[in-house]
């Protein structure tokens, strides 16, 4: 079963490297961005077919690990 | 002192860390293995020292927090032993839940090599009785995340209870943003948690401990540390 966890930083978190980004995006001329924040994208295998079972454990992977939830929230979808 | 340097794969500083251990309280100290479950019998120390622990995939220290080794760390502090983590080995100890927060990072983007300034805040702590309360020391920083942050609510009870040990400073000792050359909120350079007794900082006092390198000034920690362990033993 293939799953995403993705991990934001908390709104109201000074993000440097977006803010980078986002100039960078202003010096190629790309008009009309107002922000970016920059995130990470998991995209992990589970064993097992059990869609409630692969979300506790992604639950589980990203308060654990995958996401400082001082700092970021994250986002747990089971895609099948 | 029987002091016990902790060793993650991508670390690089445990030596500069070992040999300032030996040269200020005259004992060598135990160099741990991340994968090790328990500390050597007696340690009354352990150092997490600096470097880019697992090449800070993830985040800086999340990795390197997770490791055996580091349980055996928790209940040594549960214990109320004596925990001093520097660069990598501050992050490791954030995201360890030993201490609050977490270093970002540093708000010019930059990865920044140089000597700063430092108030001591406090003198009554085993980590820093072998200075004044407002001394103001030179030390090299190392990092390009030392950005300290935390919500508002830790950020006054960390002050409100005195738990910030120094802070970046101009040489006179004033706190001014033009100081706090990576943006860490209040200028945070080092905390302590609510007990006292873990450490956390972001400027490397271990090398400057021999007048050949230009300053001691980093010395006061670790002999006010070796007097401190004296004293308990």
């Amino acid at each position: 079963m293939k799953a995403r966890v993705t991990v934001t930083l908390k709104s109201g978190v000074l993000d440097p490297q977006g803010k980078a980004i986002e100039g960078a995006l202003r010096s190629l001329g790309i008009q009309g961005v107002a922000s970016v924040r920059q995130g990470k994208v998991f995209d992990i295998e589970i064993e097992g077919g059990d869609p409630k079972k692969a979300e506790a454990l992604l639950n589980e992977a990203a308060d654990k690990l995958l996401a400082n939830t001082v700092i970021e929230n994250y986002r747990v979808e089971v895609i099948g | 002192m029987k002091a016990a340097v902790l060793v993650f794969p991508g670390i690089n500083r445990e030596r500069d860390m070992a040999r300032t251990l030996k040269l200020t309280s005259g004992h060598e100290p135990a160099m741990v293995w991340h994968a090790e479950h328990e500390l050597p019998a007696g340690t009354d120390l352990v150092v997490v020292p600096g470097g880019f622990s697992y090449g800070d995939y993830l985040r800086c220290g999340a990795i390197a927090a997770r490791s055996p080794v580091m349980d055996a760390v928790r209940k040594f502090a549960a214990g109320g032993g004596l925990v001093l983590g520097v660069c990598n080995g501050f992050q490791i100890l954030c995201e360890s839940g030993l201490l609050p927060g977490v270093l970002m990072r540093n708000e010019n983007l930059r990865f920044i090599c140089r000597d700063v300034f430092l108030k001591v805040e406090r003198s009554d702590t085993p980590f820093t009785r072998g200075y004044n309360a407002g001394q103001v020391i030179r030390v090299p920083v190392a990092h390009g995340e030392g950005n300290y942050i935390a919500d508002g609510e830790t950020i006054a009870r960390l002050e409100g209870e005195g738990r910030v040990i120094f802070r970046y400073s101009s040489p006179d000792g004033m706190i001014d943003p033009d100081w706090n050359h990576n943006g860490a909120i209040n200028a945070i350079a080092g905390i302590v948690n609510d007990r006292g007794n873990v450490l956390g900082m972001m400027p490397h006092p271990e090398n400057h401990v021999e007048a050949e390198i230009g300053s001691t000034d980093g010395r006061g920690l670790f002999a006010g540390l070796a007097e401190a362990l004296k004293k308990a033993a």
